[in-house]
């Protein structure tokens, strides 16, 4: 190893913010390599060659660059059908340029790109997108494709970069690209119309700039410091707009800036004034910015998306008021509630429906044999309700009577429209939740018991307010039982039309299962207000779709008795993903890592914890390292143990994670682990070098070793490359198949 | 409670009077009328069940914690004369923690061990400092590691607490290393005897509470159903007495019932009937009309199914019996009905992505049979590959379709007699319980005609051999079902969320007078609970505010104060800390009573930051007599409330309603209230 690396290490000490800035580290890394070269060579050109070693830096990231570029873009219009989750995100896209409102459990900036990218490609958004399998045909979709498959291109860059900037080596930075361009994974998962690209993107471009500027700490306040830090927030702010698995890398940043603001404070050259500076440079970048972008993204969508669609339901009967071709769309109706008035009652949990009922008793042995009542989600006659006195049957719209407002404690009675049955509620077990009573339609024209009678309340009001229509927060207290009207959300079996049970509960807890309100309201003895004045404010909406949203997340449980992919399977690359194709016959593409990549990754991981731990042991029992040994192991514990950190956070929140989980959700960690790769065989094979350093050939080590990891990629990568690029013909336990002898492990179905 | 409460003064003043004095109080407020009530009060009707297990030595599974707690209970019935026959299915029906440590429940047991566990470890480090490697120094690192297994062993909670010494331990090893005078051999030593004493023991100890465990309980129970067969047969009585001396090796001709390894939602068995599958659905698919073929949790004759060589006619085990290997090829034939498990490319009934399943009828249509099944053993060894009843988990894979017999955890609807779909599994990604079986009730079948087979399959099963599982095997079976045992009733008038718990927005009661107003809640003294949380927030505050003027040079504390502040709030806030924050994390029913292990660090923080406040932050004589004088003001308000609630505390005295209303401070509080 020619001096002039070691040295260099050792004397920047390579503490990040010591560390030189932008180009400026680029050049000094490439001369460290550049004199390797020289070493060699006989001749030392000592001037002219810096220029050299500048154009072969910036020809190595071309080249980086291209490569991944043309892995990425190969075959990328094939196949040409649907395949996997394309058709949630590009009829996602699809509905952006439809302008119709739709619900995802993802926040939206992913799903806009890629109706962005759909548009100014000549996409109309008439595919219905309906299934995987189906036929693009004359549909462009090149344009979401191309779109995706660039921003994931430009993760293999981006981790040389980092890799680089955080070893100050070529090699590692190669070795990693190289992991990255030659990984199936990566290279599947950034060629079809998905999320992942895009989040990965933001991912890695927090990342790159967090590291760059963490070396540009030595001129704070300068121009590419400025730059560096606001473009690590617009990442921030990109990657927590495209999926909530942003949290993990804000997650990361955030650390990585209270470490470095902790090591400013104890600086006691600096002021506090100017201590102070650096923390308001980093709220305004990494808070405020990344905040207002992602406000901003969410405006956007919900600008765009002003038609009613597929997604309205899921949303608040206020929220609904603002999409165009919705009922509740410039309606006007009466603002209070009147006896007399003929309503549906909404329940404010997501996804649950209208209180409703219909012309079918509940089944023989499920409670009393009564008219069902249930929620449904759908617009429908049989979800209006007559709201009346308890006590009498006389008709309040009857023109002599006075109007006379209910009020929050009123005793009232719900007769349904279409059937005229009361609500009624009694000591009878709920049909699917235990514990619970049977709530049914009971009374002939509305002459029923005194199960019939609820007491309305309004949330957190006093006694005696007025009840608003679609603000007011209300609840149906049964007077007999004093449980409350709910629904749990559970779907009815096949008698009950697989709509969901209503249930009354003797619990009396805030849930919002139990919190009703009134949408549609009719009493023609009212004067109608526009509902305008009803619509939420931005900030409102905004909250509202968050809730949704992560309840959305939280909803998606696995099932008991099927096959589900868990955390521990992932690095070990234990099982793909079918993208498309099943039978022998099908083009068949099979997310699943390169197993030589996944599995030395793995492997790395082990190594690094211990030779970190090793090494930290030794420092910390006082052992004098020599110069080299203590700028590599610098290198390793700091640059890698970033790196480390990125993998456990993108990876170990998983385990506590009740959803349904994926295979592809491991591959933001998947990245960090080659990161970690490169670095640590990079440093292991210069640190062997040096402990052989009288052996003639010790600098020969680490060139034949990362050589021969580069090469095994590579050839690792022809073995298995039909994974991404379409495999057709027999599969692979048949001889026959172009796969034969590759399917390693029994779990992979190709 | 104010044992708790002065603890860690006493920690730092040894043995004095006042630890005599306050022993002598606690112990008397705990047990000052505890044989009151004698009725059996809330969740002591489980606990309580459990113990009567022990007595009787029969098999249970519980899911809240391993089996030491029990154990410890078990013992104090036994000493105390229980007999173990008395029913424990009637419920008659700080204050919170005297409560909870006079009734018969694990979180007491818990407390103390925990609260052992940080007290040896203090005195294990106060003995580093002196005297390393004297008797003293390992008693206490030793009982640290006792205590800690002890807490793990009572429930999982007690994990957090181990944790959290574990990670002060790692802490006070990581500056051992870099001690410098020490010598590298003398660094080994320490850290192997922490190894030694905080890895290996409590894991030997956790290992042998099962080990007991398992020994004292080796009858079968009502909680057989949930763990495997091989497990059952290693119980005395239940499938043992059935498949003692059954034939091991499953052969061609062999007679065996197959059970589903997964047993989700119910353990079931391989079950088919004379009925066939409707012609049309009620949503209007259209089935095979052939005979159904379900899983059926209850024994019964209809389970049994005969192997039969493909190759062969006959239905018998041919002498010598050639045993079925991994990959032959099968056919599986009813027992009472004589027709073969066949699956076709026919939708499931419920489960429209899989194939049907059905016994083959000929109805002489162009639907052939397709009844060849091929053998996958999934656990089978390196050295043998022979099908072997209880042991071995199979899967069965269709030869023309390869799909996978599986159970689909739908319950069919009363056509299906509400019995489970069983489907066959076209597109089988992994290992899946659901697709794995094992054989059971087993034995080789003789009789060549159908009316001897059906005497013979109605006949026990005989008995020659008996066969054990490894201590280990039932171990980590047993604790993988406890930690994958989930109670699905989430829903309790008493559970409430852990925000509720600071703020003592809950209570639980957990027994009423059968007649009086006479009434047993768990309610803490709302006084020590704000005064708790109170003294973690000033804790916090203060530690950032000494920690920020550190890093900038300024040192308000003399350095060895600073480390007892940080060891202080090291155990204590981080012990309320990691007891309390995971259940944020959890899905299951919570209870008040899962704070109470978190509240008594957030207690034990209390004494320290009094004393730290009277000690450096006031400055002058004055601020300090004002401040003793608040003290013992805030240590009467204390002893006022709870000496107002004691009657809800031991629920010795019937109050008139009104006295209750007056009681119930805040609205969300459940006081129970006659009406009259």
């Amino acid at each position: 190893m020619p001096p002039a690396t070691g040295g260099g290490l050792a004397e920047s000490e390579l503490r990040p913010r010591r560390g030189r800035c932008g180009p400026q580290a680029a050049r000094a890394a490439g001369r460290d390599v550049a004199a390797e070269a020289v070493a060699r060579s006989p001749k030392r050109p000592a001037w002219g060659s810096r220029r050299f070693e500048a154009a072969g830096w910036w020809a190595l990231l071309a080249l980086v660059t291209l490569l991944s570029f043309a892995t990425r873009f190969h075959r990328l219009d094939e196949p040409p059908h649907i395949c996997w989750d394309e058709t949630h995100f590009g009829k996602m896209g699809s509905y952006y340029i439809n302008r119709t409102f739709f619900f995802d459990v993802h926040p939206p900036l992913g799903k806009m790109l890629i109706g962005l990218a759909g548009y100014l490609s000549g996409y109309d958004g008439t595919f219905l997108f309906q299934k995987p399998g189906d036929k693009y045909e004359h549909h462009s979709y090149m344009g979401m494709r191309g779109f995706c498959a660039f921003l994931g291109s430009w993760l293999v860059p981006f981790a040389y970069l980092t890799v680089l900037d955080l070893s100050k080596s070529l090699s590692a930075a190669l070795l990693t690209a190289a992991l990255l361009t030659f990984d199936t994974g990566c290279l599947t998962l950034s060629q079809y119309i998905l999320l992942d690209p895009i989040l990965m993107f933001f991912i890695m471009a927090a990342m790159l700039s967090m590291v760059k500027y963490n070396s540009c700490a030595d001129r704070p306040f300068s121009a590419p410091w400025w730059f560096w830090l606001s473009l690590t927030g617009v990442s921030l702010a990109g990657a927590l707009g495209v999926k909530f698995v942003g949290l993990f890398i804000i997650l990361q940043v955030g650390l990585n800036t209270i470490a470095d603001l902790w090591y400013l404070f104890g600086d006691l050259s600096l002021s506090l004034v100017t201590v102070g500076k650096h923390l308001t440079a980093r709220v305004l970048c990494l808070i405020v910015l990344p905040l207002a972008l992602y406000t901003a993204t969410f405006a956007v969508h919900f600008m765009v998306l002003s038609k009613s669609g597929p997604g309205d339901g899921f949303f608040s009967s206020a929220f609904q008021a603002r999409l165009s071709g919705n009922n509740l769309h410039n309606a006007s109706i009466p603002e209070h509630l009147a006896y007399g008035s003929v309503i549906t009652v909404k329940n404010l949990r997501m996804a649950i429906g209208y209180l409703h009922s219909h012309r079918h008793l509940y089944p023989e042995g499920i409670g009393a044999r009564q008219q069902q009542v249930t929620t449904y989600l759908h617009k429908d006659y049989n979800n209006l309700w007559i709201i009346k006195k308890h006590n009498t049957n006389s008709d309040p719209l009857d023109p002599s009577f006075p109007v006379e407002f209910v009020r929050h404690g009123d005793i009232i009675r719900l007769e349904h429209k279409e059937t005229s049955r009361n609500l009624h509620s009694h000591y009878h077990e709920a049909p699917m939740t235990r514990k619970h009573y049977q709530v049914t339609g009971y009374g002939i024209n509305g002459t029923g018991d005194s199960n019939d009678f609820w007491r309305i309340e309004v949330v957190n009001r006093k006694f005696g307010n007025r009840i608003k229509v679609l603000r007011s927060r209300i609840r149906f207290i049964h007077l007999v039982t004093g449980c409350v009207l709910g629904s749990s959300g559970k779907v009815l079996p096949k008698w009950g039309w697989e709509q969901l049970e209503v249930t009354c509960t003797p619990y009396l807890k805030e849930t919002l299962n139990s919190i009703w309100n009134v949408e549609d309201h009719i009493n023609p003895k009212l004067p109608n207000i526009s509902l305008d004045v009803l619509q939420p404010s931005f900030p409102e909406i905004l909250l509202e779709s968050h809730m949704v949203m992560i309840r959305g997340n939280s909803g998606l449980k696995p099932k008991d008795n099927e096959f589900t992919s868990k955390p521990w399977h992932w690095p070990i690359n234990y099982q793909g993903l079918r993208f498309s194709g099943v039978n022998d016959t099908d083009f068949r593409v099979y997310l699943l890592g390169n197993p030589v990549v996944w599995w030395l990754n793995l492997l790395s991981i082990a190594l690094y914890l211990l030779s970190g731990s090793i090494i930290a042991v030794a420092m910390q029992r006082g052992a004098r390292l020599p110069a080299e040994v203590a700028g590599l192991s610098q290198v390793l514990l700091r640059g890698g143990g970033q790196v480390l950190l990125g993998w456990t956070l993108h990876y170990f929140p998983f385990f506590l994670m009740g959803r349904v989980l994926y295979f592809h959700h491991y591959f933001p960690a998947m990245l960090f682990s080659s990161m970690l790769t490169g670095i640590l065989w990079d440093t292991l094979l210069r640190l062997c070098a040096w402990g052989l350093a009288s052996w003639p050939l010790a600098r020969g080590i680490h060139v034949a070793g990362i050589l021969s990891l580069l090469l095994g990629t590579a050839y690792s990568f022809y073995l298995f490359h039909p994974l991404a690029y379409g495999m057709v013909g027999p599969l692979a336990q048949d001889p026959q198949s172009p796969m034969a002898g590759l399917r390693w492990l029994d779990s992979w179905d190709f | 409670m104010w044992g708790f409460l002065k603890r860690p003064v006493v920690v730092t003043a040894d043995i004095n009077l006042s630890l005599v004095a306050l022993t002598g109080m606690g112990l008397l407020s705990r047990l000052w009328r505890l044989t009151y009530p004698r009725a059996v009060v809330f969740d002591e009707v489980y606990y309580g069940q459990y113990i009567s297990f022990y007595m009787k030595q029969i098999f249970f599974l519980d899911d809240s914690g391993p089996p030491f707690g029990h154990m410890v209970l078990a013992l104090g019935g036994y000493l105390g004369g229980f007999d173990g026959n008395f029913l424990w299915n009637r419920i008659g029906a700080e204050n919170a923690l005297i409560t909870q440590s006079r009734l018969m429940l694990l979180e007491s047991v818990l407390i103390f061990f925990n609260l052992l566990a940080v007290l040896s470890y203090l005195k294990f480090f106060n003995c580093q400092k002196h005297s390393p490697f004297s008797l003293s120094w390992w008693f206490w690192l030793t009982l640290t590691g006792v205590a800690c297994s002890c807490a793990v062993g009572i429930k999982y909670m007690g994990v957090f607490t181990y944790v959290l010494v574990l990670g002060v331990a790692a802490v006070h090893a990581w500056h051992l290393i870099g001690d410098q005078t020490l010598s590298n051999v003398c660094v080994f030593c320490h850290l192997l005897a922490r190894a030694v004493a905080l890895l290996v023991i409590p894991v030997v100890l956790y290992l042998l509470f099962f080990y007991v465990h398992l020994i004292l309980v080796f009858r079968s129970g009502p909680h057989d159903q949930i763990m495997s067969s091989a497990f059952q047969a290693s119980l005395e009585g239940g499938l043992a007495r059935i498949t003692q001396g059954q034939p091991l090796e499953v052969a061609f001709g062999s007679q065996v019932t197959l059970r589903n390894v997964f047993g989700k939602p119910v353990p079931c068995w391989l079950h088919s009937h004379q009925d066939t599958y409707p012609m049309i659905y009620e949503n209007g698919r259209g089935s095979s009309h052939q005979q159904q073929v379900t899983c059926y949790p209850f024994k019964d004759v209809n389970n049994w199914w005969i192997v039969k060589d493909p190759r062969r006619h006959q239905l018998v085990v041919s002498s010598p019996p050639r045993p079925v290997r991994h990959g032959d090829m099968v056919q599986l034939v009813h027992g009472m009905t004589t027709r073969s498990l066949n699956t076709h490319d026919v939708a499931a009934p419920l489960s429209p992505h899989s194939q049907e399943v059905s016994c083959y009828i000929d109805y002489n249509i162009s639907m052939p049979a397709q009844n060849l099944w091929r053998l996958e053993i999934v656990n089978r060894g390196s050295d043998t590959d022979v099908w072997k009843s209880i042991l071995s988990e199979v899967r069965f894979v269709h030869v023309n379709t390869s799909a996978v017999l599986k159970l689909s955890g739908a319950h069919l609807p009363d056509w299906g007699y509400r019995q489970l779909e069983i489907v066959g599994e076209k597109l089988s990604r992994g290992y899946h319980g659901s697709t794995v079986w094992n054989v059971e009730e087993h034995r080789y079948g003789a009789s060549q005609e159908q009316r001897e087979r059906e005497r013979e399959l109605h006949s026990p099963a005989q008995v020659d051999v008996t066969r054990n599982l490894s201590f280990m095997a039932r171990f980590s079976e047993l604790q993988w079902r406890m930690l994958a045992l989930r109670s699905d009733d989430s829903e309790h008038k008493y559970s409430s969320s852990p925000l509720e718990w600071v703020t003592l927005d809950t209570n639980i009661a957990y027994w009423l007078h059968p007649r009086t107003s006479a009434q047993i809640h768990l309610l803490g003294n709302i006084v020590i609970w704000v005064s708790g949380s109170l003294a973690l927030a000033i804790y916090a505050l203060l530690s950032l505010w000494y920690l920020l003027r550190r890093r900038r040079n300024v040192h308000d504390l003399p350095q060895d104060a600073w480390l007892r502040w940080v060891l202080a709030g090291a155990l204590c806030a981080g012990g309320w800390a990691v007891n309390y924050l995971p259940f944020f994390l959890m899905e299951k029913t919570l209870f008040l009573y899962h704070y109470l292990p978190a509240l008594t660090f957030q207690i034990l923080l209390l004494p320290v930051v009094l004393q730290h406040i009277s000690d450096h932050l006031c400055r002058s004589q004055l601020q300090r007599s004002v401040f003793s004088a608040l003290v013992v003001a805030w240590y009467s308000s204390a002893c006022h409330v709870s000496n107002t609630l004691r009657p809800l505390t031991y629920g010795d005295k019937s109050l008139s309603p009104h006295e209750l209303k007056a009681l119930r401070w805040k609205d969300s509080w459940d006081i129970l209230i006659r009406k009259h």
